[in-house]
């Protein structure tokens, strides 16, 4: 709805707030009444969106705002050290800014440099690899005036393996505009049925056939129809969103145009979480460039198809990955997902149906256009079809991107990213799911669940690897705190339920739970997994029930017999206060 | 447009509904009763918001009010499982908030105290957070305590201006979710938007300041439940033990006020009754004060605040082969709980330094190895030990207790009816 006074659109508010916050580092009150007056809508309602999203600030912050990734990746690369030697070198302490208001130091949930941990983002350019002396010369720099331009990292691309056993889908040469040329002979209906020859499923981790979702879209009725390319990459320790906007922003804006054909839509949106603002320019550039050669804007390559796409930036909310909260957020409210009366293809952004795909999938569905349907579904296994990226990062010698076709074992990609001592691994993310080193044969698959008796694992997108000299309490624990923190607190579930399991976990850790209890986590998180909103709730708990069973012995250390209460410490407060008074 | 009728089968029974509509007001329709918390009208889109109305529909758990019902629906709603996630989420939300019901203007008229009374939760499963929460007081008229606030969405949806600003509005997110209220647009309400407000809040988060009547007593609206039947809990008879060998019962009062214990005197004349059957030992009512031989059962009124308190839970599990905490303090801390969001420091001072005193002069906090040492907090007897039963009330009725511990030492456990449930 535009108000036709001020021209101002109430679903571009995330774009005006960013606009205050990059102009002087926070928004003020007089910003939210200004905009508020504006956009008719009231002071309280503005409030409850900035405060929804991370990156926004209501108070000052210093000329530089520097973010540090908290995962656990960042953990075991040394996190607690450079967290150290930030808050000595800017004289600021974490959640504020220092006294000369030129620092100020957040902590953020993961950035998508996991390959390159511990990292951080200041005034959102990445810098990598971080030690406490790297620390000191890029603050020291800072401080005597030197520009962030200098010091800042180019963030390096690993790919480490493009199937090399057989042949790549996505990392193979890119030819601009080989996909186009391909599309427009076709008939919309004919590239839905190569989509669905191809067995091309969602590569956002949730394997829901694509060809499919695209003939819902193309069936609904409407003259306005949207292609979101949801490049809210924020499953921790997944990052191959990243390398494939950075290497090959045109085939990512390919399959949107391959989308937008075969549904009928004219309009496609990136968009692109901040912590990928390093991104933004790169794609822009292409987003213009394809506009001069005529693979955007009105009749492409003489068709009578008209597609546009623009970029729309999140602001720090790791539930808008989810479709759609993103829908959501990119009508300028509040990230939380909708309840699933519609679906996005039937009512997404403004109500008019949307196809929401990731970056990945919307890349290899231009490659299926360029190749067509075979090189994709020869590869790959009888039940799940093609290749996929895996992020793989943590305790191994290579950490980064590989495309790997369906069907490898756990054992040869541990053997190619070079992992020799590997206690842990948490596969799709901290809501998926735990392997050990006793499932080294388990064959990594898109479709296949695995269970006890069928050897298979559903491998959404990233892998991280811990070693036998990393704590599981301190990565369960990483986990926990990460969902406690990003639940966007709609539901009680999730909201309620994840808090009360990080305190349960919090007793299990200091030894003070007893048997019972520790079993009780797996009653807990059933209500958590039966009843809340949306996938967020329904699987944060996940690794925890997991983790008690894959590690008993460590719960066994940990676990009481009988309720034990201590006494002494819960007295401390009175003795601390008789003796001091 | 034509209204297609479609058929649901609700645990095993057929019914009709319009094609379109929302399973809890087609369920609702054919008088069947999903409990629900925060939806209370059918919207688009519908809230979703509380998950209380979680039923299994075609196998697969999901809540009534975000689904559209379909020919064909199977949907189950009493199953043991599907009643115990439901049971779950509203202990949630007594764990996650500080429900202190015999303070609260709206006792009796709240639905989330509906809700625990209709699905039987005489304690929560989950460790209650006490986690301090705002009393917003600034607006004129309408009275903000996030301490018992939902987050049901009801008022963020529901309550605007002329113009259709919202007065009230998500802030934050996660654990630290509250709801803010606007208070430009909240002077922009008339009087009756200002009652009708806090009579849409199912719990006492908004209060109208003036206009909120308190009926402590009588006939509250979820007092009596008028809409279901409830089979109040067995009357067992008993026949005095022929051996002559009586049950042997123990009592204690630690952090609270004595109240459950006066409720138990009122058991009046059939106390004469009782003695025929049991014999007490440790109580405050025989004035005995140590266990002489092991009991049967133990009642515990009050939670523990200090190290005495400790001592003599401790105790009574030993000494005592069935535990049964009494009324809400012993349950999970209750009244003298309220502390529990404050430093203790705060609370000392308060209590012995800055509060007005007879002896102005002798402000001193009390400390002496004789006297008992207050606990950071006031625990629930279930932290400490583990408790076999549990009968809620503040205090709980006299006829509820004995009913209770009757059916506990004699029959087969103990079931609180309906009209016998009370937090407050």
């Amino acid at each position: 709805m535009k108000y036709a006074a001020t021209g101002k659109d109430r679903t571009q508010l995330l774009e005006y707030l960013w606009e205050f916050q990059n102009e002087k580092g926070y928004i003020s009150t007089s910003d939210i009444k200004k905009l508020s007056k504006e956009l008719g809508i009231s002071w309280i309602e503005i409030e409850g969106v900035i405060s929804f999203y991370h990156f926004f600030k209501r108070k000052p912050t210093g000329k530089y705002t520097i973010y540090l990734n908290n995962s656990m990746i960042s953990e075991i690369k040394g996190f607690h050290k450079i967290r150290e030697a930030l808050e000595k070198e800017t004289g600021a302490v974490f959640g504020g800014t220092d006294p000369t208001g030129t620092f100020s130091l957040f902590e953020t949930s993961c950035i998508g440099l996991s390959d390159q941990e511990p990292a951080a983002l200041i005034n959102f350019m990445p810098v990598v690899n971080l030690t406490p002396g790297k620390v000191k010369n890029i603050i020291e720099h800072l401080r005597k005036g030197g520009k962030i331009e200098e010091i800042k990292d180019e963030v390096k691309d690993y790919i480490r393996y493009k199937n090399d056993k057989g042949e790549p889908v996505l990392f193979r040469e890119y030819k601009e505009g080989e996909s186009i040329l391909k599309l427009v002979k076709k008939h919309p209906q004919e590239v839905i049925q190569d989509i669905k020859d191809s067995g091309l499923t969602g590569r956002g981790g949730a394997f829901f056939p694509t060809g499919l979702k695209w003939e819902f879209a193309r069936h609904s009725q409407s003259m306005q129809k949207y292609i979101i390319c949801n490049a809210d990459e924020g499953e921790p320790g997944t990052f191959k969103d990243r390398v494939l906007i950075n290497q090959m922003p045109g085939l990512m804006l390919e399959g949107m145009i391959t989308a937008g054909y075969a549904i009928g839509a004219n309009k496609g949106f990136i968009y692109l979480r901040a912590e990928y603002r390093f991104l933004k320019k790169k794609i822009e550039d292409t987003i213009q460039h394809f506009y001069d050669i005529g693979l955007l804007g009105e009749n492409i390559l003489g068709k009578s198809f008209d597609f546009d796409i623009s970029v729309v930036m999140g602001a720090g909310a790791y539930v808008c990955g989810e479709e759609t909260a993103l829908i959501e957020s990119m009508e300028g409210k509040r990230g939380g997902p909708r309840t699933k009366v519609f679906f996005p293809v039937e009512r997404g952004y403004l109500d008019k149906p949307t196809l929401v795909n990731n970056v990945e999938t919307l890349c290899v569905a231009a490659r299926i256009m360029e190749f067509g349907s075979e090189i994709f579904s020869k590869k790959g296994t009888e039940n799940s079809q093609g290749t996929k990226l895996l992020s793989i990062s943590g305790d191994c010698k290579k950490p980064g991107i590989y495309e790997i076709e369906w069907g490898m074992t756990i054992e040869e990609m541990l053997n190619l990213c070079e992992a020799d001592d590997v206690n842990y691994i948490q596969f799709n993310g901290f809501a998926g799911t735990i392997r050990t080193k006793e499932d080294l044969h388990h064959i990594i698959s898109g479709v296949e669940m695995g269970n006890k008796y069928n050897p298979y694992i559903r491998g959404g997108g990233s892998v991280m690897i811990f070693n036998s000299k990393r704590d599981v309490f301190d990565i369960l624990t990483n986990f926990s705190n990460f969902f406690i923190a990003e639940s966007c607190g709609l539901c009680t579930p999730c909201r309620a339920g994840n808090y009360l399991m990080g305190k349960r976990l919090e007793k299990i850790k200091k030894g003070e739970a007893t048997f019972d209890e520790i079993e009780e986590i797996k009653t807990w998180a059933k209500v958590l997994r039966d009843t809340s909103r949306c996938g967020l709730g329904k699987t944060s708990t996940n690794f925890m029930v997991e983790a008690i069973d894959k590690f008993p012995e460590i719960f066994k250390e940990k676990g009481q017999k009988e309720k034990s209460f201590n006494l002494s410490a819960a007295l401390n407060d009175y003795y601390d206060y008789v003796k001091n008074n | 447009m034509d209204l297609r009728k479609v058929i649901i089968t609700i645990d095993g029974k057929e019914f009709e509904a319009i094609e379109g509509q929302s399973l809890i007001e087609a369920a609702k329709n054919n008088g069947f009763y999903i409990p629900t918390l925060c939806h209370f009208k059918e919207i688009y889109p519908p809230l979703g918001t509380c998950r209380v109305c979680t039923v299994n529909i075609n196998g697969k758990p999901d809540t009534a009010c975000t689904r559209k019902v379909f020919d064909g629906m199977k949907v189950e709603v009493n199953t043991p499982e599907v009643l115990d996630n439901r049971k779950a989420i509203v202990e949630m939300l007594f764990a996650e908030g500080n429900h202190y019901c015999p303070a609260c203007a709206k006792s009796g008229d709240c639905e989330l105290q509906h809700k625990g009374y209709e699905m039987g939760i005489s304690s929560s499963r989950f460790p209650h957070l006490f986690e301090e929460r705002p009393r917003d007081f600034k607006d004129d008229r309408i009275f903000m305590e996030h301490n018992r606030c939902i987050l049901c969405k009801r008022c963020v949806h529901e309550v605007k201006t002329n113009k259709g600003e919202n007065v009230f509005y998500f802030q934050n997110r996660g654990h630290n979710m509250l709801v803010g209220m606007d208070y430009e647009k909240a002077k922009e309400l008339t009087d009756e938007q200002v009652i009708e407000a806090a009579r849409l809040c199912p719990v006492g988060a908004i209060i109208a300041k003036g206009k909120n009547v308190a009926k402590p007593f009588g006939d509250r609206k979820f007092d009596v439940d008028k809409d279901i039947k409830w089979i109040p809990s067995e009357d067992i008879k008993i026949d005095i033990p022929k051996d002559g060998k009586k049950k042997i019962v123990a009592t204690t009062s630690l952090a609270g006020c004595f109240g459950c214990h006066m409720s138990l005197l009122d058991i009046d004349l059939e106390l004469i009754d009782i003695l025929e059957l049991v014999e007490f030992n440790k109580s405050p009512l025989t004035d005995i004060k140590n266990f002489t031989k092991q009991c049967d059962i133990g009642i515990i009124e009050g939670g523990v605040a200090n190290s005495e308190n400790f001592e003599v839970l401790r105790e009574f599990r030993k000494k005592c082969n069935v535990i049964v905490a009494l009324g809400e303090c012993s349950i999970w801390g209750g009244m003298p709980a309220m502390r529990n969001t404050l430093p203790l420091k705060d609370c000392l001072e308060e209590a012995y330094l800055n509060s007005i005193s007879s002896e102005n002069d002798e402000k001193i906090i009390p400390y002496h190895e004789d006297i008992p040492k207050l606990l950071n907090k006031v625990y629930s007897v279930s932290d400490i030990i583990k408790i076999d039963y549990y009968i809620p009330g503040c205090p709980p009725n006299a006829d509820h207790i004995w009913k209770a511990v009757k059916n506990i030492l004699f029959g087969a456990g103990e079931k609180v009816a309906y009209e016998e449930f009370k937090y407050d």
